[in-house]
Formats: structure tokens, sequence, C-alpha cells
């Protein structure tokens, strides 16, 4: 049994049954079979025996013939996938990457441009580090250069927020860059990757000039929206429509699926800056979710530490008893900011004691920011900018769309 | 043997709904709601690949490529789920113990690790695109000496409120799947297997009951036919007259077919475009359509009309195929001059596309994508009609004949449901699954231990009210009483337009434990508290609001008081000779006599007093 291989052809003895079928693999120390009528069972190792082994089949694939007249776009891929082949043979669900293999499966991206890939990771987005983020904007900004009209970024969806955010950052760009995933795994015919991929091929040719995330808008096939990589964040653990704009309209939507593409006054337009890239940041920061009754002891872990964000509760608030420990984080050289676990509002730390006591203590109010896109900021901002003073004050000003100074109503 | 020498060969697969309190994977309830009660609707646009298409010309399969939109319903007693917004729960293990109790029953062989696959199904009634499906059990037995092949345990599919447009509280609710062996030779044995199985099912008690809770389909092929499928029996009498017409009509069509050889019929014509020539028509489908196409069927005069099932001809079956496309039906020239088509409109189009007598020349109308798409579909079918009886699936009309639904699919297109994790049956799990005694098996228990009469002892095993009478021979209460009862007495109340259900339940409003209110009644009777014939009575005073207590009181005290001094009279009259003679030493004697009349249901002291009474009165007149 121990020199099974995939796709052999084995007999096996269940109770008093003779059954036959293709070897899968072994799990939780089982064997699993592939019935002719489909079906997988386990059954155990020892009862199987093989038949024979069939020569492997190689898929059949034929290289797509792209439009030359069509804007050429630039795939990135980090891991998120917009595209997969199953094998029913086998029942492997494999991702695509190639830009034959994406067109294949999703023909209707070859009407909207040209397509170039580069494959530059296939990981989980929550294994994503700050350095592959650096990795990720030197790859996008040689893809702009190279003069792609617009650049996507396949990602996993957990951390998506994350990596816009720093690519926002990073680059001063001139056309999209368009981060996209699925939340429904692209196998399923009823996979968001679909719609989500021609919208943001849609986006990407389009007029845009900055960082965004484009996802489903609904539960329903009906539109995408265009979120700006700044202020964008995943709502919902599941759900198609789990990216949200969080305190701001979204920059736009794409309609699905007549594909078109409706900017919000107030977008940064295609070509409104000469590309360039500010990739160093500083990793030593960290991001702290108060919660009531946390001992000050917590804190000693994030001492040392180059930068904090708080995610504190209400208008921007720790417990009294944490207000020494931030206090000494901040005399020990730390820039700590302040954000709200509320995400919706704007932090206010001057109507209240505690609020008053921690700026007394030296923190900096986030203002509007949401708690990852401020932790994401702090690590650009002391990547660059040596000098503290001047490091606190960018902290407060809007550099990439990420700060608001007027709260709208009905955002 | 008939059928024999027309080497039918059949086989079934049943789908029966389990009543279990959540569905497969997810918590909500498995409950049907009115289409009324959705609280929300979103769409989505399923995606098919080539390969889940099947075998359909290219035309068609570019008018299916296009973007399917469709509509879902959901409730307050659906998820995300259902949605397919949420990842699915782990398989629930109560509808796997169900599952692995019927497979016990047939004698099969459980799968040491069940795993979850995903069955693409593009139709869009699972809001995935797959159905999730197990493979449970293989190889068990029949009464015939055929085999089941396998049980699966798989999730039922959203209902159809109309066209595109989908249900979505059924879908989810868990079902098992039933596949025999193509083992029955005729369609009295596959009415008789798909009876054992559904009573093998029913057994359980834990399977839904009522329309659309079980469907069947059926495989059936004769010598020389093809393997035709039909779906969605939901009437178990008509299984076998399905059977029988499917027969006929295959039969029928290798007749078409010897004559269409004879002839030397072809279907190699190219489908000409005849718009013009109904400019004027009197048939408004044809003067809407923006483009008419004829496709001559050379050979083919009088087959096209001829019937082939009750209500069917190949006509029927070329029109099947043509709606493929989207175009509303066919005409054909067996059947014309009919539906505002004149006989000088037939002369026109036989001249035109040079149509011989023995032709037959077919008309489908629409838009020109989707004419275009149809001919081909009509084509192919006639094709087939030279080949003989092309594999399909079929589905079922009123009264048993059937329509062309898509070809037989292939090798059902799996892959693993990687959200749900294997399942492992060990040995000991299932030793512990209990045998459960089939109905049939019941019923004879009934009879044998509680002298029920045959029939009776049947009805009582396959009614759903059989717990409540093992429950009630358990406290000792007459089983005839309890049958009558829970049989006769129930439905004529229900006739009545009373709703007995409350009277049933084991458990009051806040969830405690009751004894059912019908069995406390029945308690009643036992304890001589209340008389049986009284029990209609009381138990629909018990519906109009009464307790059983007082219901019985009440009763009792109306009944006990007039006619049991009536019977105490009769009974003392038609012994006068010896009461004559014994005088007031009657009443030891007629108290026996009278408590057998009353069968214990009134209290003895009241009887001796009402039969004391009654002698006094008798022994007076003297
Ligand atoms: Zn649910």
């Amino acid at each position: 049994m121990s020199d099974l291989r995939s796709g052999d052809l084995v007999r096996c003895f269940v109770g008093g049954s003779e059954l036959k079928g293709t070897y899968i693999t072994s799990r939780d120390g089982m064997a699993v079979l592939k019935m002719d009528s489909g079906y997988n069972i386990g059954v155990f190792p020892g009862d199987c025996t093989l038949i024979e082994r069939p020569p492997p089949v190689k898929p059949e694939r034929e290289e797509v013939i792209q439009d030359p007249s069509l804007p050429m776009l630039s795939i990135v891929s980090t891991g998120g996938t917009i595209a997969s082949r199953i094998d029913y043979r086998t029942g492997a669900v494999t991702s695509q990457f190639d830009a034959s293999d994406i067109l294949r499966a999703i023909p209707g991206l070859s009407a909207i441009a040209r397509y170039r890939t580069r494959k530059l990771y296939t990981i989980l987005s929550e294994n994503m580090t700050p350095s592959i983020w650096q990795e990720l904007a030197r790859a996008v900004y040689d893809e702009i250069k190279g003069g792609a009209r617009g650049v996507i970024v396949t990602h996993g969806t957990d951390t998506m927020a994350y990596s816009a955010a720093a690519l926002s950052f990073m680059l001063d760009t001139p056309v999209p860059v368009v981060f996209v995933g699925s939340q429904r795994s692209a196998d399923r015919p009823s996979s968001d990757n679909v719609m989500n991929a021609l919208c943001s091929a849609s986006v990407a040719v389009g007029d845009l000039g900055e960082v965004a995330v484009v996802m489903h808008g609904t539960t329903s096939d009906d539109r995408c929206a265009i979120h700006r990589g700044t202020r964008v964040r995943k709502m919902h653990t599941s759900r198609r429509d789990a990216f949200q704009s969080i305190g701001v309209s979204p920059l736009g939507y794409v309609d699905y699926p007549s594909l078109k593409v409706t900017l919000s006054p107030g977008t940064r337009g295609r070509g409104a800056c000469e590309p360039a890239i500010h990739d160093r940041l500083e990793p030593a920061c960290g991001l702290l979710y108060f919660s009531p009754g946390m001992s000050p002891d917590m804190l000693s872990a994030y001492s040392g530490l180059k930068g904090v964000v708080i995610a504190g509760s209400g208008l921007g608030h720790v417990s009294t008893s944490l207000i020494p420990a931030i206090r000494e984080l901040v005399n020990e050289g730390t820039l700590v900011v302040m954000t709200s676990q509320c995400l919706h509002g704007r932090v206010c730390d001057r109507v209240y004691d505690t609020g008053r006591d921690l700026i007394r203590a030296g923190v900096v109010e986030g203002e509007d920011m949401l708690p990852e896109t401020a932790l994401v900021k702090l690590m650009w901002v002391l990547g660059n900018e040596p000098d503290s003073q001047r490091a606190r004050r960018m902290m407060q000003e809007n550099l990439k769309g990420e700060y608001t100074r007027r709260s709208l109503h009905g955002v | 043997m008939e059928y024999e020498r027309l080497g039918l060969v059949a086989g079934i697969e049943i789908h029966q709904q389990l009543n279990t309190s959540e569905k497969l994977f997810c918590r909500c309830p498995t409950e049907l709601r009115p289409f009324e009660a959705h609280n929300g609707e979103f769409f989505r646009y399923l995606r098919a690949t080539e390969s889940e298409l099947g075998e359909i010309d290219r035309a068609a399969r570019e008018e299916m490529k296009n973007l399917r939109k469709f509509r879902y319903y959901t409730y307050d007693s659906t998820c995300l789920v259902e949605n397919d917004e949420e990842p699915p729960a782990p398989l629930n293990p109560e509808a796997l113990a169900i599952c692995l109790q019927i497979a016990k029953m047939c004698g099969m062989t459980p799968i040491p690790q069940v795993h979850t696959m995903r069955k693409l199904v593009i139709d869009g009634s699972n809001t995935s695109g797959f159905q999730r499906t197990a493979l449970v059990a293989v190889n068990g037995t029949l009464p015939n000496g055929g085999a089941i092949e396998t049980i699966c345990l798989e999730e039922e599919a959203a209902q159809r409120v109309k066209d595109e447009v989908f249900s979505l509280d059924r879908l989810g609710i868990p079902l098992v799947e039933i596949t025999t062996s193509p083992c029955m030779r005729s369609p009295e044995e596959v009415q008789e297997i798909a009876e054992y199985l559904g009573m093998v099912l029913r057994s359980t008690g834990k399977v839904k009951r009522g329309l659309g809770t079980i469907r069947q389909d059926v495989n059936i092929s004769i010598r020389e036919g093809a393997r035709v499928e039909i779906k969605g029996v939901q009437e178990l009498d008509l299984i076998a007259e399905v059977v029988r017409r499917e027969v006929q009509r295959q039969q029928r069509l290798l007749s078409i077919r010897q004559r269409l050889r004879e002839r030397g019929a072809s279907v190699s014509r190219a489908p000409q475009d005849v718009t013009a020539l109904f400019s004027h028509s009197g048939s408004k489908i044809l003067m809407k359509a923006s483009r008419i196409m004829a496709v001559t069927l050379a050979g083919f005069a009088g087959l096209v009309g001829e019937e082939i099932q009750a209500g069917r001809r190949l006509g029927s079956e070329l029109s099947d195929y043509a709606k493929k496309c989207g175009v509303g039906g066919i005409f054909h020239t067996d059947e014309l001059p009919a539906y505002g088509v004149t006989a000088e409109e037939v002369s026109a189009l036989r001249a035109e596309v040079g149509a011989a007598d023995a032709d037959c020349v077919v008309l489908v109308a629409g838009d020109t994508r989707q004419v275009e798409c149809a001919c081909q579909q009509v084509i192919l079918r006639a094709e087939h009609a030279l080949e003989g009886v092309p594999e399909e699936t079929r589905k079922m009309l009123e009264g048993g004949s059937t329509s062309y639904m898509r070809p037989l699919p292939g090798a059902a297109r799996m892959y693993p449901e990687t959200d749900v994790l294997p399942v492992p049956v060990t040995s000991e799990f299932w030793e512990e699954i209990p045998r459960v005694e089939l109905l049939n098996a019941k019923a004879e228990r009934f009879r044998r231990e509680h002298g029920l009469d045959a029939a009776v002892a049947r009805q009582m095993a396959y009614s759903e009210h059989v717990m409540l009478f093992q429950r009630a021979v358990d406290l000792g209460i007459s089983a005839t009483l309890a049958a009558r009862t829970l049989i006769a007495t129930l439905k004529e109340l229900s006739r009545d337009g009373l709703d007995v259900r409350p009277l049933l339940a084991d458990r009051d409003r806040e969830g405690v434990p009751v004894l059912p209110e019908v069995l406390q009644v029945l308690l009643g009777v036992k304890d001589a508290r209340v008389g049986k014939e009284a029990v209609p009575d009381v138990l629909r005073r018990i519906i109009q609001g009464e307790s059983p207590e007082s219901a019985m009181q009440a009763v009792e005290s109306t009944a006990a008081g007039a006619d049991l001094e009536a019977l105490a009279r009769s009974i003392v009259r038609e012994r006068m000779p010896f009461v004559r003679e014994k005088g007031m030493e009657a009443l030891g004697p007629l108290m026996g006599v009278m408590m057998k009349e009353v069968r214990g249901a009134v209290d003895g002291r009241k009887v001796s007093q009402v039969l004391k009474a009654a002698l006094s009165e008798a022994l007076g007149e003297k």
C-alpha cells in the first residue's frame, strides 16, 4: 500500500464488498479512493491492492491569442486565486497563474485587455510580511515603469487591506493598481472571482490613478465597489461584499455585467503623477488592541518598538491604569498613535480625563484612520522620516487619503 | 412474459428527505415556507464551463454559455450557508445516523471514512453551483434478489418558484439517495421495489412525509433501445405506468426507425430561411417572429406526427430539443394546415424548400440566434430518429408520459468538498446503530400481539401515529381502541375541520415533555373514567379548548347520567324471568353483564347504583 501513487487503479475490500477505484491520496491514516461514480471514499490502506498504474494524463492546453490592439495590463499574483481548474479525474483544484490559463478560465478578460503575468508569491495572505509588501511594491513599480496600462494584484482577502494600504504609501502611481481576490473559492460556478476579475480589469484600464481594492459591492452579482487602499477594511469573514470603505464613500463602482466604471469626483485620475517608489518600512511597529482590565505588563511586550498603534475604546481611550506604561513607552522613544476600535468616527482625546492624560503622556491622536492603516502608515513614516517631530506631524497629515479632515454625514 | 421478451431492464433511484431538526450543512430548520414569507432576495450568475454542458450542439452551447442569472428568495429560516456566503457546518450527525440506519436495514456495508463531494449542478437550484453529496454505504440486497448499489447522503436543492427564481427554504434539507442495480424486468416489479424501499425508509420514523418529500427516478431500457432516465416521479402509484409508457415509446421509436430506413430517409438538407413566406400569416407566432427557418426532413412525412406515447409524437421530441434554444416550439407539415397556417402557405412552403410529398418540413420561428440554434437541435433529434432511441434524461408529465430534459449526463463531475472534514464510521459506531423493525414486520406483530385485524394492523404500522400507538399499548390501553382512535377518530375530526395536532403533542408550549392529550383520554377510558364511545366527543371538546379532565367529566356526566340508566333498564327488561326469580339478588349477576356492556368505562359503584334503581323499578312494577 505504501507505494501507491496518485492515479493508481486499485482494488479494495470494504466489509465483504470488493470496490475498484483510483487512489488519490492518504488522509488521517486512510487511503482516499475515487470511485467511477465520482465519489471519494476513505478506506483502510491495508485493504487496498494495486491493479495497474495508468500512464499519467497530460492536461491539454492551448495558448490563448491575445488581441494586440488592446491595452496591456499586468497581473501580479501573490497567492489569491482569481482562476482555478478542476481535474475531475482526481478532484484536484489547481490555481492558475499563467495568462493563458487565466484567460481560458475567465474568457471575458480577453475582451478588456492584453495581459502579462508575474507570479511573485503563492502564499496565504495571513503569511504576508512587511518585507513582502516591499517586494510587491517594487514588482508593481517595475510593471508600471515597464509600460503596463494598469496593474492587477491578486491577493488573499484576509490581509488584502494591509497590503493595499502599504502599496498606497510606498507608491506614487499614475495608473490604477487594483487589488482583487475572491471570498468564495474560484472552483465553484458561483464564485465571485469572475465578476471581481472582470471588474478589476475594467478599473485597471480606466481613469483611476491610485491603489484600490475592487471586490463585490453587495451579496448579489450586481456591481463591484472600488475602495481606496487606505480606507478599506474586510468587515465580514465570508460574505462576497466583505470589503467596505470605512468613513468615506467608495471611489466608485463597476456595474456588472456591463462593466461600466463610474468614478466618484475627488478620485485621483490617471497620469496625475510620475511613478515613484519609497519602499522603506520600519518593521518594528505593533498594534495593541485594548480591553478592559488589561494588565500594564502586556505593554512590556511592546517596549523597544519604534511605533505602536493603539486601538482604543470609544473616542480613543485605554484604562487609567495603562497610562503610566504608555507614558514610559513614549519616553523610551516609541511613537504611539491612538485609533478607535469603533472603526467609524474620529479619535478625540480632549473630551474625557483619560484622553487628556493620554495626550499629556505624548500619544498622537490618529484622527479617523483605521487602526490597520495607521499601523502600516506608521511603519512607512518611521521608515522614511528620521526626525521624530516631523514623523509625529506626518501621522496627523493626510498622505494617501487615509485620513479625512471632516467627518461627513451619511458615509 | 411480454416485457422479458422485449428485454426490459430497469433500475430506480429514490430520493427521500429526512426529518432532521437541522439541515445537512447548516443549523437552519428543515421546514418549507410559503413563498410569500420570504424576507429578501438576491441574484447571482452561475458560470458554466464547457465540460458541464454535456452533449449538445455548438449553437445551443453558445446559448447556454450566456450569463445565466438566478434570483433567490431568503427567509428568516435560512442563513448565509444557503446563500453560499458562509462555509458549511460539519456534516449533520443526526442525518448521517439515519442514513446509516437505512443502510443497515438494507444489509449494506458502510464506507469506513465518509467524504463529502461537490457535484456540479448549474441549473440554478444550488446557489453554489454544486450539490454536496457523500457516499455512505454500498452493496445492499432487495427482496427480488437484486442489489442496492449505493446509498448517499446529499443536500436537497432549492425549490423553483418560477423560471429562474428559486426559494432557499428547501436547499440543504438532508436527502438520502438509494440507487438500485438495473435488476427489474417488469413495470410491476419496479413498482414493488419502489414500494418496498419506501416502506424501509418510513420504517425509520425519521423521514419526511407528504408530496414532494420522496422522488423516484427510473432508468429504463429495452433491447435495441437506449438507457433513459426519467426524473421526479412523485406518485408511487404511477411508476409502473411510467415504465409501461417508456417501453411503448422506445418500441414506437424503433418502429419509426425501421420505416425511416426502409424509406431511405435522411437529414442532410441545410435549414432554409422562409421568413418572407409568412409575412402576412394568420399565425401570430409566425407573424411576430423576426426569423423563420425551415428544416426539411427527407422521407419523414407522416412519421413526425405519429404518436409514440399518450399525448406525445415524434414532433413533440423535436419540439423539446428546439425549446432548449429559447424558441416556443415548432410547427411541422404533418400537423399543418392548423394554428392559423393555411393550406396555401403550406404548399408555398413545400414549393419554396423543394420538399417532396414524402418529406416533412419543420418550421422554427424566433429571433435569428434562437432559430439557428433551434434548427441544429431539430436536425440533431431527427438524426437520432434514424439511429433509434437517444440516451436521455426525461421528466415525467402528468399521467406518466415524459418529455425531454437533457442528454444523459456523463460521469458526474465531482470533486472534494474541502470545507467539510471526512467523517469516520468506526465499527463501534456502526454496531451501535439500532436496526429498526420494518413496517411490514411491525404490522404482522401488531396483528399477532395485539389481535388487530390485518388491515388495521397494517394501517397502524404505516401510520405517522405509530409511535403514539406503541406508547398507548405500553400504557395498557386497548390496542383496538388506540388504533381506532389514532386512525379513524383523528381522521373524522380532521375532516370536520378541526386541528388535531395539539392532541398529539408530547411537549407543552414551554417544551416540557407531557403525556399527549389523546393518550390522557385513552387512559381515562382504561381507568373507566369515561366510556370508549365518548372518546370522539371528549377529543372534540379538548380541541375546542377544554382541558382533558373537564372534557371527560362533562361527557361522563351526560353519558353516564342518561344512557347508563337506559342501559340498566334494558338489561333488566331483557332478563325479567331471571329478575323475577331472584329479586334483588339478581344485582350481582346483572352487574357482570352491565360492566361487560360498558366495558369497564364507568365506575363500578355508579353502575351498581343505577342497576339497583332499575331493579327496584322493575320489581316495583311487578
Ligand atoms: Zn442555513
